[in-house]
């Protein structure tokens, strides 16, 4: 058994990656951050839409859209990224739409048949042009986070603010913020109520492209990082983890922000430790912190849930009881 | 023709998967009323509220909103859908649900002022929910939902307002409360369009009637519409139905 798990040495795991070897851990983290944080403000929103599967689709999606950009640019630029990355949200959005829309194929097969069928157009690009297209297979499936502090520094006015993918991430991660605050209740009530938003003249199906279009900037830009796989566990745990501890929409955005920034840090501890890929990791890091919040969670929790049943039963509020007139019935 | 009317639809056509829902649809909806639109189950109520509102694609025809485009007009229209097209579960408050009501007069990048708060509180005051005003809102009962969609509708400040079954599963109390703002809302000159189903209480409720079974099969006030021969009309030959209606008929006046 013992040979199964790596040794483990506190002064390797939890403080060398911070100071020795901050140089390399310290923009991992700072990535993996980025790309949890900026994940999950649009992923608590594919989350209240209903549209989780959305995120798994342009994910794959965004890898034909990828190769196609940068054989036609002939760069692996910022750009050619983004607009790579867009044309297949978009395609990839109008899709699904038309397959369920003009047939009688549901909304989860239409998603699993164009995703898939995109991805699996990537795949062969790939391997096709792959003296072209430095994309490997396996930092097509799971990134590679760790080759962050390899990459070119960026630097301003004489200031080092880091690896390119690491500033690429920081100006998404900034750009989504601001929108969902400049947008918050055209997107709220879209979100919540489509048939009111649009007698209200917002238009919810542009909203909807909007965030489709947010949803494939941000898996483009963690695409190398994190991969097509691992990015749908960032756009689902952080607000998976924080709506099993609040029933606000600000304050689930928050806590998807000490998610994000609570798996980075402990996924590099573990996947120092344990010497493996750390992207893996931090995604095993937030899924330990959704495991913790759904037993400790103070209202919803097993734990309380637990204790509820074994106190006897006291009104908790001292608002009035819901009303208790028998309901009429609805024939 | 008054171009001023609330509503005016001219031949609308809506159809899913090419099967018409809706065909020849032909109204004019005089100001300061309060409208209900019934019919048998699949005849189209719903389904002629969302057309109007532009959430269905029209077939054919048009429908012109205070003789303007729904565009045009927007903020003088609301709409209280049902209830069960929501996810309660939704991390807002009861207060946040009302404000929305508000969005659309407040414009792009502006936040509720202090105003819109005050008229908010206000809306929940007159629904006997303003204690509940910070709760999530899937803490409520059906009918205290209904009441939030309730307030909610009055924030807006419309001049028309669309109801999909406001009364549908919710408590007597819900009923009573409700129905009373809806006619504080007619009297105050704003015109009121409720798909409803129960027809005893569609007799008591409404000024005009709206018969409807895939078109118009009659619209006019509540005591000239209300007829065993129309509504047999509406309903087709449904043995429950008719025999509601002929209780209904039975208890307000004398059987022929």
């Amino acid at each position: 058994m013992s040979e199964l798990i790596p040794p483990f040495d506190a002064h390797a795991v939890f403080v060398a990656p911070w100071t020795e070897n901050l140089s390399i851990f310290g923009w991992v983290a700072a990535m993996g951050f980025c790309v949890a944080a900026a994940c999950g403000l649009v992923g608590n929103y594919l989350m209240l839409r209903r549209m989780a599967l959305m995120g798994d689709a342009v994910s794959h999606s965004v890898l034909p859209g990828l190769v196609a950009a940068f054989l036609i640019s002939g760069t692996r630029g910022t750009g050619a990224m983004f607009t790579g990355a867009l044309a297949a949200g978009a395609v990839t959005t109008i899709l699904i739409e038309t397959i369920h829309k003009r047939t009688r194929v549901k909304q989860d097969a239409a998603i699993g048949i164009a995703f898939s069928t995109l991805f699996a157009i990537g795949v062969i690009m790939t391997v096709m042009y792959a003296n072209q297209v430095d994309l490997d297979a396996d930092c097509v499936l799971y990134g590679e986070i760790a080759f962050v502090p390899l990459e070119p520094m960026v630097s301003l006015a004489g200031v080092n603010l880091g690896p390119v993918p690491f500033v690429r991430m920081l100006g998404v991660l900034l750009t989504v913020g601001v929108l969902i605050v400049a947008f918050y209740k055209e997107l709220l009530v879209s979100s919540f109520d489509p048939g009111l938003a649009k007698s209200l003249g917002i238009n919810p199906s542009l909203v909807h492209y909007a965030l489709m279009a947010a949803l494939s900037v941000v898996v483009v830009s963690a695409f190398e990082s994190v991969g097509a796989i691992l990015v749908i566990a960032m756009l689902t745990l952080p607000g998976a983890t924080a709506s099993l501890l609040t029933t606000r929409l600000s304050i689930v955005h928050a806590l998807s922000f000490v998610h994000a920034a609570l798996s980075a840090w402990m996924g590099v501890t573990l996947g120092v430790w344990l010497e493996s890929s750390l992207a893996a990791a931090m995604v095993v890091a937030g899924a330990c912190l959704f495991g913790l919040a759904w037993i400790f969670s103070p209202k919803e929790g097993l734990l309380a849930r637990w204790r509820q049943r074994s106190l006897p039963a006291t009104l908790p509020e001292s608002l009035p009881p819901p009303e208790t007139a028998a309901t009429k019935p609805t024939s | 023709m008054s171009p001023t009317a609330p509503l005016e639809i001219h031949d609308l056509t809506v159809a899913y998967h090419r099967k018409p829902v809706l065909w020849g649809v032909d109204l004019v909806v005089p100001s300061g009323q309060l409208i209900g639109i019934i019919g048998p189950n699949g005849a189209g109520k719903s389904t002629l509220i969302k057309a109007c509102m532009g959430l269905l694609p029209l077939q054919s025809g048009w429908v012109k909103f205070f003789g303007q485009n729904f565009s045009g007009v927007a903020s003088r229209i609301g709409y209280v859908p049902q209830r069960e097209s929501v996810d309660w579960d939704f991390p807002v408050s009861v207060m946040d649900v009302v404000l929305m009501g508000r969005y659309g007069r407040l414009g792009l990048l502006r936040r509720p002022s202090k105003h819109d708060h005050d008229l908010a509180r206000a809306c929940l005051e007159k629904v006997h929910l303003l204690p509940y005003a910070n709760r999530q809102i899937a803490n409520l009962s059906g009918g205290q939902q209904q009441r939030v969609f309730l307030a909610r509708a009055l924030a807006q400040e419309a001049d028309l307002y669309f109801m999909d079954e406001p009364f549908a599963g919710v408590d007597a109390a819900t009923e009573a409360a409700i129905i009373s703002v809806l006619r504080e809302l007619r009297d105050q000159g704003k015109t009121i369009m409720v798909v409803h189903h129960d027809l005893p209480t569609a007799r008591q409720y409404f000024d005009l009637l709206l018969l409807l079974n895939m078109n118009v099969v009659a619209f006019g006030k509540t005591q000239e519409v209300f007829t065993a021969d129309l509504l047999q009309k509406t309903y087709g030959g449904r043995l429950t139905i008719l025999s509601e209606v002929a209780q209904a008929l039975g208890a307000h006046s004398p059987s022929p």
